[in-house]
């Protein structure tokens, strides 16, 4: 594949006796937001360790626009690591106009896309303090913008929301959207999945070193058994019970709570409610990434 | 998107490195502060030399009566036979008497030239007594030489011509001592020097891993020239340190008439620039794979004892080097790479080092500079993104 997209092949790293990612495979493609997912533990961080070459794999390989990721390649890599990397005695301007130049800006470009990041996310009243006077949500924004002050071509983002408070959280899911509507794949890892399922265009499940799960938001759903819920003040109990790929998980005053096989037509049980008498509410219920990922991770609906 | 590719060249990754070193250290309090503490206690030693230096061998004599006659003959004698003799015009006896007994007088003439009495604390200077025997000879003479019908002056000018005819073999240094403080402040310079910006190459590395900030840079410039572009920032401060310091040194030292060597001495202070370039550079690297085997600015006092021992023992070795910089202890001491950007400056300083000696130090040390740096590189590269627990040496160097 070549255009632009991220693809980590069939990644693998022991630690010792530890099997931290067991071939791990998926591609982030140009334009797109792909959630990373997972417990911790999980092999999120080391994944993207891999891919910044901080780490390197046991085996399989990291490609960027059809070939292999080269050191070449990961000057155009924007990362934000989880644990944050900055001098803490530099001061937030210098901090970034340093690391523009490293990424081979001249002292003017560097300038410019410091100055313009700085304001970007809030920052100028802070351009001038040493980093480690910052409360730790600027520190964030400082780190976002050394993660972007270079116009990477890719961004690999650990945990960027972890910490931060909703008004930044939303500076920071514009920007993220802004950078994958010009073409740049963004990969993030969070643990906020209302976030994740609300941003992303993807998202990838990691468990144990292993991927779970790799599909749009509504893909993951779709496949997934749907819950209902009825309101059908004259149905006599147990009215649903015997509706085949229907299964009754609540059943009192407010209503019946059923769950459906995913391969069952949810009209069969609006007709055998609407058979009982008057139905006040039918209401279907997505599952939320969050029962997804929950399920996912405790391993019942391993794909 | 702009799809060009932006891989800064290695010179400008190093370049770019190293500007960042220089400005972060020139700029701080601590460079500053430092640099003073420093030039006020080599000011202190400096005067306190100078006052030690016109306050030993001045002679203070008091002439009182008669005696007063001798003050030009003295101190002419005195200027020839190189001592420092300020006489004085005592009005009173008994008060000249009282100040030699407080010892604001060292010696109190009186009575006349021919026959010349000194009252004394303890006991008389052999030189001044000498001087004085002399004056009261001459005096006699010349009323010999009167009496005789002979003219007193011409005389005892050509008596004054006749003198014996020296040829030394060797000759010795007048400013020997000069040469010895010389080479004991460059030696404390050159080790306070390789040890500090020693220690912060190996500060500034955990710094860097223990932020993480390493995995940053790490991900746009090569180790290598992470490190290098480090040893020759830090290396830069260090060196502009001690010119600063060199050169404030020289000025007071001349001003205050410590030092009347002043081309040696400048000599001196070269050839100890390059010898901390040298030293810096064997060091540093050794510094910085210390110090990139530890994850927290906790350990780094551990793994950088060891270093800095070594520096410690060619620093003390140094005094006896300096006390006999001839010897063959000094010289083959001396030739040790890593002693000799402490030791030889010092010998170079006492003048005792012959070319040859130079060049196969500089030789030895470039040589181990080399083996050094390819050895700390290789350790540094292996163990820069290892966070977490200490990497063993070995685990580093076999990986």
């Amino acid at each position: 594949m070549g255009d632009r997209t991220l693809e980590i092949d069939r990644v693998s790293k022991r630690f010792g006796k530890v099997t931290a990612l067991d071939s791990v495979t998926f591609d982030v493609r140009p334009g797109e937001l792909f959630g990373f997912v997972g417990s911790n533990g999980a092999g999120k961080t080391t994944t993207m360790r891999i891919v910044l070459g901080v780490l390197a794999a046991d085996s399989g390989e990291v490609r960027f626009d059809g070939a292999a990721v080269t050191h070449e390649t990961r000057t155009r890599i924007g990362y934000l690591p989880e644990e944050r990397g900055l001098y803490p005695k530099m001061k937030v301007l210098d901090q970034l106009v340093y690391l523009a130049q490293l990424h081979g800006f001249s002292a003017n470009e560097a300038h410019r896309g410091a100055e313009s990041w700085i304001e970007r996310l809030g920052l100028a009243e802070r351009r001038g303090d040493e980093v480690q006077k910052l409360s730790l949500g600027n520190q964030q924004r400082v780190q976002l913008a050394a993660a972007l002050v270079h116009e990477p071509d890719v961004l690999v983002l650990d945990e960027p929301f972890s910490g931060l408070d909703p008004i930044a959280v939303d500076v920071m899911s514009d920007v993220l959207r802004e950078k994958a509507a010009t073409g740049v794949p963004v990969v993030f890892s969070s643990h906020q999945l209302d976030l994740v399922e609300r941003l992303c265009d993807r998202v990838g499940i990691i468990r144990s070193g292993q991927i779970v799960a790799c599909d749009s938001v509504s893909g993951l759903t779709a496949g997934a058994a749907s819950r209902i819920t009825v309101l059908a003040p004259d149905a006599p109990a147990g009215w649903a019970a015997h509706l085949p790929g229907v299964r009754v998980l609540s059943e009192n005053g407010d209503g019946t709570l059923v769950e459906l096989a995913p391969d069952i037509d949810d009209q069969t049980v609006l007709a055998a409610a609407l058979a009982t008498g008057p139905v006040r509410e039918f209401t279907r219920h997505h599952p939320s990434l969050t029962e997804l990922f929950r399920s996912a991770v405790t391993g019942e609906a391993a794909s | 998107m702009t799809g060009r590719r932006r891989t800064v060249p290695p010179a400008t990754a190093v370049r770019l490195v190293a500007q960042r070193e220089l400005s972060a250290r020139l700029r701080t309090r601590g460079f500053l502060i430092g640099t003073a503490v420093i030039l006020a206690v080599l000011a202190g030693y400096l005067l306190f030399q100078a006052n030690l230096a016109s306050n030993a061998g001045r002679t203070t004599v008091g002439l009182t009566g008669q005696a007063v006659a001798v003050a030009e003959p003295l101190r002419a004698g005195a200027q020839q036979a190189g001592l420092d003799v300020e006489t004085r015009r005592i009005a009173d006896p008994e008060r000249g008497a009282e100040q030699v007994r407080a010892g604001e007088l060292d010696a109190l003439v009186s009575g006349s030239p021919a026959n010349l009495r000194v009252q004394v604390k303890s006991e008389l200077d052999q030189q001044l007594e000498a001087l004085l025997n002399g004056i009261s000879g001459q005096e006699v003479l010349r009323a010999k030489l009167l009496q005789a019908g002979l003219n007193p002056a011409e005389v005892l000018s050509d008596v004054g011509s006749a003198s014996v005819e020296v040829s030394a073999f060797e000759r010795t240094d007048p400013a020997q001592g000069q040469r010895l403080v010389i080479a004991l402040v460059m030696m404390f310079l050159l080790y306070m020097g390789i040890t500090t910006y020693g220690s912060l190459v190996a500060q500034g590395i955990v710094e860097e891993k223990s932020s993480r900030v390493v995995e940053i840079l790490l991900s746009t410039v090569r180790p290598w020239h992470l490190l290098l572009g480090k040893v020759i920032g830090l290396g830069l401060t260090g060196l502009t340190q001690l010119a600063i310091l060199g050169a404030a040194g020289l000025a007071m030292a001349s001003a205050t008439g410590v030092l009347t060597i002043t081309g040696i001495a400048t000599t001196t202070l070269l050839w100890g620039l390059l010898w901390f370039v040298l030293g810096f550079f064997l060091y540093a690297t050794v510094f910085a794979a210390a110090g990139s085997l530890v994850s927290r600015q906790e350990d780094v006092q551990t793994v950088l004892t060891p270093v800095s021992m070594v520096l410690l023992v060619g620093f003390i070795a140094g005094f006896s080097v300096v006390q006999e910089p001839e010897g063959t202890t000094a010289t083959v001491l001396s030739l040790v790479p890593p002693l000799s950007p402490i030791l030889m400056p010092s010998r170079i300083a006492t003048g005792s080092a012959g070319p040859l000696e130079v060049a196969a130090a500089l030789v030895l040390t470039l040589a181990a500079i080399a083996a050094l740096t390819w050895l700390g590189g290789r350790v540094y590269h292996a163990a820069i993104l290892r966070t977490g627990t200490r990497v063993s040496l070995k685990d580093a160097l076999t990986r």
